[in-house]
């Protein structure tokens, strides 16, 4: 209550400062600055091994942060389980965990917060309440007895989502629900997305696909070896920035070297790394611009990058 | 909560026309324990035709007390499989029960019931101990169970023949409070003139506390989500460790409840005995339809489970066959059910 004194108007629902984790030794974050309002989504990228699933941990109240802030409604948080995360309106959707294959689709959608009906549960209204909850998604299921497992990925990730929003999640977590997916699926799952934010929900979307994040999100943090490399809002990053810090520039090019060498006598080998020369020239372009919003002069979000491109 | 009233009843359980016409045949077959009622039929009949003297009501109600013995633990150890662990020292802890009731009453010249009490403290506390080192430690409780049996086992000879000087107990039959607690765990009534052992009855009790517990409470949801997936399970704020201690501590009730009645049946106990009837509960909620991986099960069909056992433990005797074949005959039914309920549930799944 006492940090958020400050000049915004409206105090975020959930707020990183400079907050980071060690497991022992080990420095698995480090520096991660990002916000979260209501009606906003907040997309964090990041390769595989950038530090993605401690970021969620920490939010989620399965791990606690080492150093930095974690403000809650403007309130200094430590989360001892994600219960107590859940009991804040903050809720996580799992890339694999979010629900049990074996058990039918209404006590997965009940399951941790039961109907209760004296000692009993009320079956009836929680059948219906799951149909009707899912349907206002506009997830539209043949049949809420189905074992969940029955589902295709895409709806499964709608379903844990509809799930959060009706348990009055106020913060959404969003474990690279299109990771798994195909295009058509994707698309459906980024729908749900904006649903979501159109309720009224901060939505942290967790993903390494700029493609995706880009169209749907508010605000981009993008992380790599433990670091944050930054944070933008959307009107201070191009799709073509986002993607180009993402890929790693000079990484792709180093790539492209390497497969020109070994493309010498492969005619297939020569036309990727063709391919990768255009998308490298194409970085070029992407990384004169990107040198400015690195350290962003609007000092609204106060964010600092620790580390230039290495 | 949302609620939509203006809706009037809401259109939700309007039939979905993707959903073609489900029979009612095919529902049922989608059901756990389809598979082991099947098998009990077939056993059924087989005895019934091949064994003239297991037509007599006399020898279902035996088959049915021999079935109760194992089929009430067998409906904790269900419980604790669709909650996706294992107790192998189930068996022994019977035994651990019976020997500690009836040692404290004697030696200590004290009421029955501090006995049968003290008992019960015991059982929940083994159970307790498998249920904590399990999920405090994350190693399988095949592994935790199966140290926790060689103790118990050991634990049972050992402090029996320190305390009595021998492999049993004395009798207890003159003690205060006996005959009430014969009562309770080993009385026997006669309907139509067949003698029938209070054990069904209780049998029957936990048999439906336990389902509706399962299927109608918060709690049963719960126990298939621990069995299913824990780790989901924990994410959306289940308390697995709890959950999973409570159904070893159940067990532990269980198998107090059944280590009673063989004391309060028999007056003595050898120390010794109990040895391998683990395997049996265990088999019977398998047969039963229970997933060895957990989060799938019914104990109905455990119950039913215990039926084939004591269907085959006695009919093997009243069809005259030598009992030397006993396990081998007991083993073949076992497997050719468990099949039997595979082809089934597989039939089910894809007719869904």
């Amino acid at each position: 209550m006492t940090t958020t004194a400050d000049t915004q108007t409206e105090t975020p629902l959930v707020r990183l400062d400079d907050a980071g984790k060690n497991y022992g030794t080990i420095i698995a974050l480090q520096g991660v600055t990002l916000d979260v309002g209501a009606s906003e989504v907040t997309c964090v990228l990041g390769d595989n091994g950038a530090g993605k699933s401690t970021l969620i941990k920490i939010i989620a109240g399965l791990h606690q942060h080492t150093h930095g802030t974690y403000e809650v409604e403007g309130e200094q948080v430590k989360f001892g389980s994600p219960r107590e995360a859940l009991d804040r309106g903050i809720a996580t959707v799992y890339q694999d965990l979010a629900v049990v294959p074996l058990m039918p689709v209404w006590r997965n959608f009940f399951l941790g917060n039961e109907i209760r009906k004296g000692p009993a549960m009320d079956l009836a209204a929680m059948r219906t309440m799951a149909k009707q909850e899912l349907l206002d998604m506009g997830i539209d299921l043949r049949d809420v007895e189905q074992p969940i497992g029955t589902l295709s990925g895409g709806e499964r990730q709608c379903v844990a989502i509809a799930r959060a929003v009706h348990f009055g999640a106020k913060v959404l977590i969003l474990d690279e629900p299109t990771a798994a997916l195909g295009v058509k699926q994707s698309g459906v799952v980024l729908r749900y997305i904006v649903q979501a934010k159109e309720r009224g929900l901060g939505v942290i979307f967790i993903t390494h696909n700029p493609h995706h994040a880009y169209p749907v999100g508010d605000n981009f943090l993008i992380l790599k070896r433990g670091r944050s490399l930054g944070y933008w809002r959307k009107d201070e990053i191009t799709m073509a920035e986002l993607t180009g810090l993402m890929a790693g520039g000079s990484e792709l090019e180093e790539l492209t070297h390497e497969l020109e060498a070994a493309g010498t006598d492969s005619s297939g080998l020569r036309e990727v790394a063709q391919v990768f020369e255009q998308e490298v020239a194409e970085l070029h372009v992407a990384d004169l611009h990107v040198g400015e919003p690195q350290t962003p002069a609007s000092g609204s979000t106060g964010s600092r990058p620790d580390s230039t491109q290495p | 909560m949302s609620q939509t009233v203006d809706v009037g009843t809401p259109p939700a359980p309007a039939r979905d026309e993707r959903v073609g016409q489900r029979s009612t045949l095919s529902r049922m077959l989608a059901r756990p324990e389809i598979g082991a009622l099947a098998g009990a039929i077939v056993i059924f009949l087989i005895f019934f035709i091949v064994a003239p003297p297991f037509r007599e009501p006399s020898s279902l109600a035996t088959v049915l007390y021999v079935s109760s013995t194992y089929g009430i633990p067998a409906v904790a150890v269900a419980l604790l499989m669709i909650g996706g662990e294992f107790d192998l020292s189930a068996g022994v802890a019977v035994t651990a029960s019976a020997l500690v009731a009836s040692m404290v009453s004697y030696q200590f010249s004290a009421n029955m019931f501090v006995g049968v009490l003290v008992a019960l403290v015991v059982a929940l506390a083994v159970g307790f101990i498998n249920g904590y080192l399990v999920v405090k430690t994350g190693i399988p409780s095949f592994l935790v169970t199966l140290g926790t049996f060689f103790m118990v086992r050991g634990l049972n000879l050992a402090i029996t023949k320190i305390v009595t000087g021998n492999v049993g107990t004395n009798d207890v039959s003159d003690i205060a409070g006996f005959e009430m607690a014969k009562n309770i765990f080993a009385s026997q009534f006669t309907v139509g003139g067949v003698a029938i052992r209070i054990t069904l009855l209780w049998w029957i009790l936990f048999v439906i506390i336990a389902t509706w517990v399962l299927l109608r409470t918060h709690v049963g949801n719960w126990i298939f989500a621990v069995g299913g997936s824990a780790a989901s399970s924990r994410a959306v704020g289940v308390p697995v460790n709890k959950v999973k201690i409570g159904l070893f501590m159940t067990v532990g009730f269980m198998a107090w409840f059944t280590g009673m009645h063989i004391l309060f049946a028999f007056n003595t106990v050898q120390s010794g005995i109990g040895l391998g009837n683990e395997f049996i509960y265990i088999v019977a909620a398998v047969v039963g339809g229970c997933l060895l991986t957990g989060g799938y099960g019914s104990v109905i069909g455990a119950a039913i489970g215990a039926f084939i056992f004591g269907m085959a433990n006695q009919g093997i005797i009243y069809a005259g066959w030598n009992p030397d074949w006993f396990y081998f005959f007991l083993g073949a039914l076992l497997l050719g059910a468990i099949l039997l309920n595979n082809f089934i549930r597989s039939r089910a799944e894809a007719s869904r």
